[in-house]
């Protein structure tokens, strides 16, 4: 049973003081850390589980400059067993229906089951592309997988999560796009063995894609609003937490 | 193109999502600019009831009925809603930014080649030219988007984004007895599950310390536990520490876990990404980060910027002064 895992190279920006560049449409890089997209990290995960049950290739692929073959090596180091990443400089510069079709171009001419993709990026959370590739591959999908049971390689019992952490659980048959949702699984870590393995893998290069038209402009970035701001306590962690505990004294919270 | 302003309507068992309510709302705002109408669309089985809910929202009610529409089933969704808006031409269509419509809303946009941006927190149109606001990097950065929508657009919407006005219309229902033409075997619904109750029902706390990525190690969380447990607050996070499997579901806040409404929440390591704030409804939130710029700052009315393992204990310390 093949699967094709979607892959994008994201900066980690949870705890990182963000610049916006010269240009307005994109992050000054210097210094940031890059990483495999959170929920890919899950779809990753979840292929190779499906390997270790019913056998067949991992290929990992992903649309990026030389830069994302960083994250393509890892997802090799985990066990993907083949990888291809489709050139572009700059793909903020690209629209979601644009990047599914790139993937969709090198994914139709591969024997595959099931394509995952991680249910949202963390730039972004646009969740478009993995649904959209499904279109243009003319296969079913299903959004924000956050189970998957399956008894053959055919088809599989897919849990949805919605909100408020109600669950919908559907049937699907292969071949399909499967969107993961964080927390489906528990991704593993490359060995040390793994890494210098996949360092000696083929990354798959496409060179010259066509590259679709956008329908969808990127007009610029830019810092939101101040608007309301919490009141900032400042100092010592001593001034501070005594200021805090004086102001909760006083709403006769504590 | 027409000027009219489609919203894909929502529901689950029954229900209509706010998110529905707050695009008729910003619909009608649009479509009032534009010269068109606000039109509710709704695709259900048993809709009478909800189709009446909606018609002082809607200058109509356009209730697209077949038993399909029961449970959500994305193929059947689509091919009902291109047969209707390639009918009827809508100079835009609304959806929420939720989990239903990740599943329609972009396999709309390729099945009628339209263009769409999702997750965005405003639009507006000038002329053919729609323009948007989407909340990049955990809502860190704005990015500004646009599509041309001379062929019509689907703009998808951050539940939460828009506040609700009833406009008291008195919009006709309009009602077709939707058929298929094709059958999709390939997908089927099977059943809701109802998330498992757990031992703690944080909706009833009064004081909530949550933690978030901040916290970066499991171990970390016994020191923020004693603090909570010191305070008479109940432990609390946000989805990565659920994802990490730190602590369990139960006690997630924001739109996929629950949605709170405690007295006091103080918010540890939370970047404050608008799914986590969704889901807390506090009149005192107080906010640790190191990153001064952390979306949470934006709804906590307290803020400290420093490592929450210099300022907790400290404030640990305090409290115990003081009683």
């Amino acid at each position: 049973m093949n699967s094709v895992v979607c892959i994008k190279r994201v900066p980690e920006t949870a705890e990182a003081t963000l610049k916006i560049a010269p240009d307005g449409k994109k992050l000054e890089e210097e210094n940031l850390v890059f990483s495999l997209n959170d929920a890919d990290n899950y779809a990753l995960e979840q292929a190779l589980l499906l390997q270790e049950e019913f056998d067949g290739d991992v290929t990992v692929i992903s649309v990026g400059p030389p830069e994302t073959d960083e994250i393509i090596r890892m997802a090799l180091a985990k066990g993907a067993t083949n990888a291809i990443r489709i050139h572009h400089d700059d793909i903020s510069k690209l629209d979601a229906s644009a990047v599914a079709s790139l993937l969709a171009e090198q994914i139709k001419d591969l024997d595959y089951d099931v394509v995952f993709t991680g249910a949202f990026a963390s730039d972004d959370a646009f969740s478009l592309v993995g649904t959209m590739l499904a279109r243009k591959l003319e296969i079913p999908h299903i959004t924000m997988a956050i189970e998957m049971k399956q008894d053959d390689e055919d088809e599989a019992e897919i849990s949805r999560e919605l909100e408020g952490g109600l669950i919908a659980k559907y049937r699907i048959k292969f071949p399909a796009v499967i969107t993961v949702q964080t927390g489906m699984n528990e991704p593993r870590y490359a060995s040390i063995l793994g890494i210098k393995r996949a360092s000696q893998k083929e990354v798959d290069v496409v060179d010259d894609p066509t590259i679709p038209e956008n329908k969808v402009q990127l007009e610029k970035i830019s810092y939101p609003p101040e608007g309301k701001k919490a009141e900032i306590l400042s100092g010592t962690p001593e001034e501070t937490s005594s200021r805090l505990a004086e102001i909760l004294k006083q709403k006769g919270i504590i | 193109m027409n000027k009219d302003i489609f919203v894909v309507i929502e529901h689950r068992q029954e229900r209509i999502a706010d998110v529905s309510y707050e695009l008729l709302t910003k619909g009608y705002q649009i479509a009032e600019k534009l010269g068109g109408e606000v039109i509710a669309v709704l695709l259900a089985d048993d809709g009478d009831q909800m189709a009446q809910s909606l018609k002082s929202y809607a200058d109509k009610v356009l209730y697209i009925k077949n038993e399909i529409f029961k449970n959500l089933h994305s193929e059947y969704y689509c091919d009902a809603l291109s047969s209707i808006i390639g009918e009827r031409k809508p100079a835009l269509i609304l959806f929420g930014h939720t989990v239903d419509s990740f599943e329609v809303a972009p396999a709309l946009a390729e099945q009628l080649g339209i263009p769409i941006i999702s997750n965005c927190v405003d639009f507006d149109i000038d002329g053919d030219f729609v323009r948007a606001t989407v909340p990049l990097y955990g809502g860190k950065i704005n990015g500004e988007y646009s599509f041309n929508a001379e062929n019509g657009g689907i703009i998808s919407v951050i539940p939460g984004a828009f506040k609700v006005e009833n406009p008291q219309k008195s919009g006709e229902i309009e009602k077709i007895e939707f058929t298929f033409e094709k059958e999709y075997d390939d997908k089927e619904f099977i059943e809701f599950i109802e998330a498992a109750a757990g031992e703690i029902d944080i909706t009833q706390a009064e004081k909530i310390v949550a933690i978030g990525r901040g916290v970066k190690d499991e171990e970390n969380i016994d020191m923020i536990k004693d603090f909570a447990d010191s305070i008479g607050a109940v432990l609390a996070c946000s989805r990565p520490i659920v994802d990490a499997g730190w602590l369990p579901k139960e006690r997630q806040v924001g739109s996929s876990g629950k949605t709170v409404k405690p007295k006091l929440y103080i918010a540890l390591g939370i970047s404050g990404a608008f799914q986590h704030i969704s889901g807390i409804k506090s009149d005192t939130i107080i906010a640790v980060n190191k990153d001064p710029n952390a979306p949470i700052f934006k709804v906590a009315h307290y803020g400290i910027v420093d490592d929450m393992f210099k300022v907790i204990p400290a404030l640990k310390a305090k409290i115990e002064e003081m009683k």
